[in-house]
């Protein structure tokens, strides 16, 4: 089988599965999860989180030898965010960062204008950027534009499990993009990754789903299994969808 | 036969303890009560007794309304020591003539939106799958039962057999009880633990003058210490000229130089600071991590609640519990930033924003104080209860959001091991349990 690697800023990732600790009931729980999804890529909220201590959510990612990936998740403004990353850079010695600056409490929804703003200072600082937006053609553009590493587009609000809400943005985004498409927030099940992947995403980033389903192991296989489906069936390309029957095999000898 | 200050008292005719009781929390006061009702020889080691995460905590007693997924060993601890606490308490109210504010009208559970509602819907589920008796009430149903419930309230679940107490009148009537039997209290840090010979031979104690290191052994007394509960300390401080007064160990005056007290058994109750204790063998640290957790006292004349509630709003979780005096609990946050311990403005915010969706009311209140704890986190939530594998070390923490629930149980099981004849430590939580995965 040839090599299919996920690659974000030149660097390759066997698994295209991402996944976010949020909401694990504990951290015992949250490793099997883990290394059920086969994760090489995690990412961790750094504003509540002390990098320095011993056993912390960090440690269960350095034993699995999975890479983190800092995020700016509470932010509400580009300086906000720009400082958190910062932050993570100094203390953990990476310079990837997930941008993720939210525009109010209820939705969660990114603030596309904060979320530019912080991509051109953090790009021209020297970091990986892998901004968190909107499903929105136009400005996953213009972030790749901005030197982004990749683009995330939600499928639905956080923690929603509304699944994928406008897929034609997604395939919208996914066409145009020269960068990797990561598809991020929204997934509830199995069927809605292997959907964005259907759809050409690169990549699934996931957490709530995973983390707060009543067994996290098992959901987070179904999530690792989801995701290989969906990109086989993307590479190996669906049939058209016809209104009518057309015989597999012939009717008549 | 007194312990000499600033001598190690290692020669033949030093006292040695049955054990010595390493933190002063509710689960060390609890664990050294049981011991010494037991017929043992204890001490406890605290300079600032009860001024941890005891002293922050709700006193939520709810192992039903906090179940969640994949934590059932947790739920099966909890039910079973919830089911000691009416008897612990009353024992502890006659031992120590106060009162500890046991009250078990359970935790209504109630949720806001249709998405709440429906989450509410899925745990009702979970607790019907596992027996647990809870009852489904409508939105005028709750508010019927707590009238002081935002009329947005959707629904409810009444979890009947939920109780709770105040942690901080609990510890304090511990150290009466203690002082009231004599148990020696020694008011200062332990630098670590004396081992020789491959085996525990007592703890070592920093002169007082060097007692209040942040972070490296006990920590300080909140500043918002304000509470209505009395001081604590006085009883115990009385109490040691008790009958083993001479014998505690206790200094004449602040001194200069560590010294030595000779125990058979050391038992860690440190809570967040047991994985730092110098002295415990690398291999043998206990995997316990501080989880902080912001609270806030609030207080009114008359009690604006008559059971805990607690609620998700829009996802954040909080909970109120209310004392008879008036006081009432809102709570808590949970943050992973190692020992810091700053009370932040954001958490404040959260808390109040979130208390209010719920009861409206509680805009009018006093705030009486706002402290941060740090409780001790464990890889699987689980405690760590029991000796380890290093003869005469055992353990007494790890119980995170569940020390006060987990007090009666975790004293009985650890006073049965020193006794020798307790029962059987539950594999769930024994010390033991994280061995092979490392």
């Amino acid at each position: 089988m040839t090599e299919d690697a996920l690659v974000i800023a030149g660097q390759k990732f066997a698994s295209r599965l991402i996944m976010g600790t949020g909401g694990a009931p504990s951290l015992e729980v949250l490793d099997q999860a883990l290394a059920a999804s086969g994760t090489e890529l995690t990412t961790v909220a750094m504003r509540r989180l002390d990098p320095a201590q011993r056993g912390s959510v960090l440690d269960v990612l350095r034993a699995r030898n999975i890479q983190v990936l800092p995020n700016t998740a509470g932010c509400y403004t580009a300086g906000e965010a720009v400082l958190t990353a910062r932050l993570a850079r100094e203390a953990l010695g990476t310079d990837w960062v997930k941008l993720e600056v939210i525009s109010d409490e209820r939705t969660l929804l990114p603030d596309p204008i904060e979320t530019f703003d912080a991509a051109e200072r953090l790009v021209a600082d020297g970091f990986v950027v892998l901004p968190y937006i909107g499903d929105d053609p136009a400005l996953a553009r213009r972030l790749e534009q901005a030197g982004c590493a990749a683009v995330m587009p939600l499928g639905a609000p956080i923690g929603s499990g509304l699944g994928i809400r406008n897929p034609h943005n997604i395939e919208l985004i996914v066409e145009a993009a020269q960068v990797p498409v990561i598809l991020d927030a929204g997934i509830g099940t199995a069927s809605d990754a292997a959907l964005a992947m259907e759809l050409g995403c690169d990549a699934v980033l996931l957490a709530s789903a995973v983390t707060r389903a009543q067994r996290p192991d098992l959901m987070a296989a179904a999530m690792r299994s989801a995701v290989e489906a969906g990109r086989q069936a993307r590479q190996a390309g669906r049939i058209p969808r016809r209104r009518y029957a057309e015989a597999s095999s012939p009717l008549t000898p | 036969m007194g312990i000499s200050q600033g001598v190690p008292a290692e020669g033949p005719g030093a006292r040695a303890f049955d054990a010595v009781i390493v933190g002063g929390g509710i689960i060390g006061l609890s664990v050294a009560w049981r011991a010494s009702l037991r017929g043992l020889d204890v001490a406890v080691a605290d300079p600032a007794p009860g001024s941890g995460a005891s002293h922050a905590a709700a006193g939520m007693l709810a192992p039903v309304s906090e179940v969640s997924y994949t934590e059932e060993p947790l739920l099966r601890l909890g039910l079973a020591s919830l089911a000691r606490w009416p008897a612990f308490a009353a024992e502890l109210e006659e031992a120590a003539g106060r009162d500890v504010d046991l009250r078990g009208e359970g935790t209504l559970d109630v949720a806001f939106g249709a998405d709440d509602m429906a989450a509410l819907g899925e745990l009702a589920a979970f607790m019907d799958k596992l027996g647990l008796p809870v009852e489904r009430l409508t939105g005028r149903e709750a508010r019927r039962l707590e009238p002081m419930l935002a009329p947005s309230v959707r629904g409810g679940l009444l979890a009947g057999g939920d109780s709770w107490v105040d942690p901080r009148r609990v510890t304090a009537a511990l150290l009466a009880a203690l002082a009231a039997r004599g148990v020696p209290l020694l008011r200062e840090r332990v630098t670590g633990l004396d081992v020789t010979g491959g085996e525990v031979r007592g703890v070592r104690l920093a002169p007082p003058s060097s007692s209040a290191g942040p972070g490296s052994g006990l920590r300080r007394t909140p500043a918002g210490l304000t509470g209505g509960t009395g001081d604590p300390w006085a009883a115990a401080e009385t109490a040691l000229g008790g009958p083993h007064g001479d014998a505690g160990g206790l200094p004449a005056g602040p001194g200069t130089a560590e010294r030595v007290v000779r125990a058979r058994r050391v038992v860690v109750a440190l809570g967040a600071w047991a994985g730092v204790l110098a002295g415990v063998p690398p291999e043998l640290v206990p995997p316990v991590r501080p989880v902080k957790g912001q609270i806030m006292r609030l207080r009114s004349a008359e009690p604006l609640l008559g059971r805990c509630v607690r609620g998700s709003v829009h996802g954040s979780s909080v909970y109120l519990v209310p004392r008879r005096d008036g006081e009432l609990v809102v709570g808590a946050t949970q943050e992973e930033l190692g020992f810091d311990d700053r009370v932040t403005a954001g958490a404040v915010w959260e808390l109040l924003r979130d208390a209010r969706e719920l009861v409206p009311g509680v805009t009018e209140l006093e705030v009486a104080d706002v402290v941060a704890g740090l409780r001790p986190g464990t890889p699987d939530n689980l405690p760590l209860i029991g000796p380890t594998a290093l003869p005469g070390l055992h353990l007494a923490t790890g119980h995170h959001r569940g020390g006060v629930l987990l007090a009666p149980l975790t004293a009985e099981l650890v006073a049965g091991t020193l006794a020798g004849d307790g029962p059987e430590i539950p594999p769930a939580c024994s010390p033991t349990r994280f061995e092979d995965i490392a």
